[in-house]
């Protein structure tokens, strides 16, 4: 086990270096961010003062050693624009996307599941074709123009919903959160919903292909001739193990909510992370673009070495031999 | 009975309206967030408007960009190289204390000496001395006769010197960036209080009571919010989850103007958009003959080639197809009414006859080839605008590609490409004056480009003129108004009138949209500040 993780950190070391040439020499090669930093009116020799306090104007494998250099003591470089620690930035930003993601998350598997497990049950009739064909439109149109529709439609027209930014917050641990107001929780619904569209169809189609599979094996018929309750079988039996891979893929998921909630982000002004990166490659903030997918980049990492480490520990034979004891 | 409920609705809306002003609070969504509430860590629009709130200058622009009085009530040159202004006495800062002399020089010294930052207000300070005669008389001393006195001081904005900072080291007065972010330091003596910056989603201002100065403040509390995408922008104006927005897209213009809720208030810029052309390069890169092939001259040298382009566009169709009319056609580098405009210059009006004319005169009566390269995400919609100037090229016999791209990648090689020259034969560009007047256009787009003395820094073309370079300098040396706005004028003239150093396309008209019961005054600066909205 202990040789398994190190062998994976070892590897994930050797990504993160991979990836950090890749994106910082992909980032140098575009553009130039005195450009898009200088007032217009700046003379050559402004321009010049800017280039050097950037260090801009040394060759790329100067640059590239001076940030691995860095990086290596955890400093991951200054933002152009704010001249700010890049990594601060991204955390100071982290919450919000972070709250975003869970209530993404918990939209899609709240509503998805019973869905799923519906239109597995009763693939016949017109509720469940329904329901799938929906699905079909949540993985298909694109979440930009979902976005816009959305705040036409519930913000602009019915005026239910504000259309933009995080609303009110309150401060948990420290971190401020949209959830425990009124006016942050409404501000949460149309962005949350937004990005869940895409996994909320992921769910419905992963329990529906669960759900079909389950009902015709053996323990569910046993339970059934035992008399147990229609309820029953539906929420124990059926609903564990049909969890299994819907759970695999979420927790997989959940690191592509948090890194590429960019879209949703941008529509409404949601002020996360993804806000920043798009932001920040408008200006080509380097230091931020690099920071930013670094950090995407070790947040799979982690991901994936989790749900390998519990791979390992839940053998689902053990877990079988449970349930039958 | 119809009558009645007819004016009892009336009665609700005007109740309605009435307490929303009473309120006087306002949600503003603009496009651009700043980058730090640092006066000067970065000269750049959105800093200068949104900080301009909290900070007085000596020198106030007006939306028109005519110059009042900020901290200073009145200004003249008392010799050829010295400038007296007089600080308006009693002026506070928000936590109380005096605004003095001494304060005005406490802010040019950090702003001349800042370290870091992104782009400094050095070309403001440079070669200034500042000497106080009393708390409230400020000499400035220059080496040469600077006319454009008034107009620098519109820049650089007056912080408390009783500011602490938690920069250690002592840089840019122990004071960083940071301490304004956080409010810490950001003590001016502006009509607004800096109260708080959510990065990333708003800021928000709280009127200053103790403001004494000519801009009005008829807003309590101001929140903007950072709303970059256009539709959004524009949906949440509609649903009312802010009172205002800026740089409204101009496909949407239309179908606003007919919705009761929404008032949209227009106005020009001075941000005029052109096409710099290659007059560098004996063979310029991107224009051939009309088979392909590389040419042995180069066409866009020649002014009789470029006046010949120029009457090719057809400014009208491109501000009525395009600009869905929200633009207007240009003929020099700024709009009627500004400091240093050419009373000779009118737009070019289409005419492909004359054109090829001029075409066969120069020596081209075959025409060639052109590609033609811009940004797509820069000015108001700059690739369509360069698409219709590539089809009335090639249908009046110069076959033009066109290629647009992000502006991030675009200026770099527009600037300087491979080889530290401008890649390209022929960009569209915008320029808007930062000074107000003509100066500061014909000094970065027209003058011979000069790293030592900065001139033409941001000369694409590389146009060139000993003449134009004349009367420009002389320009920047004469203090007499009447005098400088004519020698300004001539060096137009030459520039634009007689070589076509750059063809002037149109000038932006930019659009802000309120709900109803508040108008914009328009700004021809661009910037979007609160007390320029004004409840109607």
């Amino acid at each position: 086990m202990t040789v398994f993780v190190i062998r994976r950190l070892l590897q994930a070391a050797l990504v993160m270096l991979i990836m950090s040439l890749l994106v910082f020499g992909g980032v140098f090669l575009v553009g130039d961010p005195v450009e898009m930093l200088v007032a217009d009116d700046a003379d050559q020799a402004e321009r010049q003062a800017i280039i050097k306090s950037m260090g801009l104007d040394l060759p790329f494998y100067m640059q590239y050693l001076r940030f691995v250099g860095n990086a290596l003591q955890g400093d991951m470089g200054n933002s152009f624009v704010f001249q700010e620690p890049a990594m601060e930035l991204i955390l100071e930003r982290m919450p919000a996307t972070f709250e975003l993601a869970v209530a993404a998350l918990l939209i899609a598997v709240v509503i998805g599941i019973p869905l799923g497990i519906y239109a597995g049950l009763k693939a016949d009739s017109w509720v469940s074709k329904t329901i799938m064909t929906a699905s079909i439109l949540g993985f298909s149109v694109p979440t930009f123009w979902v976005g816009i529709m959305m705040i036409l439609f519930f913000a602009v027209v019915l005026g239910w919903l504000p259309s933009t930014g995080r609303g009110d917050t309150v401060e948990l641990f420290g971190i401020p959160v949209s959830f425990l107001t009124l006016d942050g929780l409404q501000h949460l619904i149309l962005p949350a919903v937004n990005l869940a569209l895409f996994k909320l169809s992921m769910v419905i189609r992963l329990a529906r292909a669960g759900t079909r599979e389950v009902v015709h094996q053996d323990y569910i018929k046993f339970a059934r001739a035992k008399g147990l309750s229609t309820g029953r079988i539906i929420g124990v039996h059926l609903f564990k193990n049909i969890m299994i891979p819907v759970v695999t893929v979420l927790g997989l998921e959940f690191g592509g909510l948090i890194a590429f909630s960019v879209v949703t982000e941008t529509v409404f002004a949601w002020p996360g992370m993804g806000k920043l990166l798009i932001d920040s490659i408008g200006f080509l903030d380097r230091p931020v673009i690099v920071a930013y997918l670094l950090f995407v980049v070790g947040l799979f990492v982690f991901i994936n070495l989790i749900v390998d480490v519990l791979y390992s520990v839940l053998d689902p034979r053990v877990r079988l031999q449970e349930v039958k004891s | 009975m119809k009558a009645l409920r007819r004016l009892g609705l009336a009665a609700v809306a005007v109740s309605a309206m009435t307490t929303n002003v009473l309120a006087a609070d306002i949600v503003i969504g603009i496009r651009s967030e700043p980058s730090s509430m640092d006066p000067y860590f970065h000269n750049l629009t959105p800093n200068n408007s949104m900080i301009g709130h909290v900070f007085e200058r000596l020198v106030e622009f007006d939306s028109n960009q005519a110059i009042f009085g900020g901290a200073a009530e009145s200004w003249k040159p008392v010799n050829d190289t010295t400038w007296e202004f007089k600080l308006r006495k009693g002026i506070k800062f928000h936590d109380g204390s005096d605004l003095t002399v001494d304060d005005v020089i406490f802010s040019f010294e950090r702003a001349d000496n800042y370290e870091g930052g992104n782009s400094s207000f050095r070309t403001y300070t440079k070669g200034k001395k500042l000497v106080k005669v009393d708390d409230h008389t400020l000499h400035i001393v220059t080496e040469e006769p600077y006319p454009l006195m008034a107009n620098d001081m519109t820049t650089v904005m007056i912080m408390s010197s009783e500011a602490k900072g938690t920069d250690s080291s002592g840089k840019n007065k122990g004071i960083s960036a940071k301490d304004f972010n956080d409010g810490t330091a950001a003590i001016g003596s502006g009509p607004y209080k800096f109260v708080e910056w959510k990065k990333g989603e708003e800021i928000v201002l709280e009127k200053f009571d103790g403001y004494t100065g000519l801009i009005k403040q008829p807003w309590d509390k101001v929140t903007f919010k950072f709303i970059k995408s256009e539709p959004a922008r524009v949906a949440a104006l509609l649903a009312g989850d802010v009172d205002a927005i800026d740089n409204v897209p101009t496909v949407d213009i239309e179908r606003l103007k007919k919705d009761p809720r929404v008032v949209l208030s227009s106005g020009i810029s001075n941000r005029v958009i052109y096409l710099h052309l290659d007059q560098f390069r004996d063979v310029s890169p991107f224009v051939t003959d009309k088979a392909g092939n590389p040419m042995t001259s180069n066409p866009l040298k020649d002014a009789r080639v470029r006046k010949a382009l120029s009457m090719m566009i057809n400014r009208e169709a491109i501000v009525e197809r395009v600009m869905e009319g929200v633009a207007i056609p240009a003929g020099q580098l700024l709009p009627k009414g500004f400091f240093g405009v050419s009373p000779n210059l009118k737009p070019d009006p289409y005419d492909p006859a004359a054109a090829k004319k001029l075409l066969a005169e120069a020596g081209y009566p075959d025409g060639f080839a052109l590609t033609a390269h811009g940004p797509n995400d820069r000015y108001i919609n700059d690739a369509k605008i360069l698409e219709a100037i590539g089809q009335l090229f090639t249908s009046n016999g110069i076959p033009t590609k066109v290629e647009t791209m992000t502006k991030n990648v675009f200026f770099k090689r527009a600037s300087s490409g491979a080889d530290g020259q401008p890649e390209f034969s022929l960009v569209l560009v915008g320029w808007g004056s930062g000074t107000g007047e003509a100066s500061s256009p014909l000094k970065s787009l027209l003058a011979t480009h000069d790293k030592d003395k900065g001139m033409g820094a941001s000369n694409r073309g590389r146009h060139s003129n000993p003449k134009m370079d004349e009367l420009l300098n002389k320009a920047l040396a004469t203090v007499d108004d009447a005098a400088r706005e004519k020698l300004l004028a001539e060096a137009t003239d030459v520039g634009i009138g007689e070589d076509m150093g750059i063809i002037p396309l149109h000038y932006q008209v930019n659009t802000w949209a309120t709900k109803k019961g508040i108008k914009y005054i328009p700004r021809t600066d661009e910037r979007t500040t609160a007390f320029d909205f004004v409840p109607e």
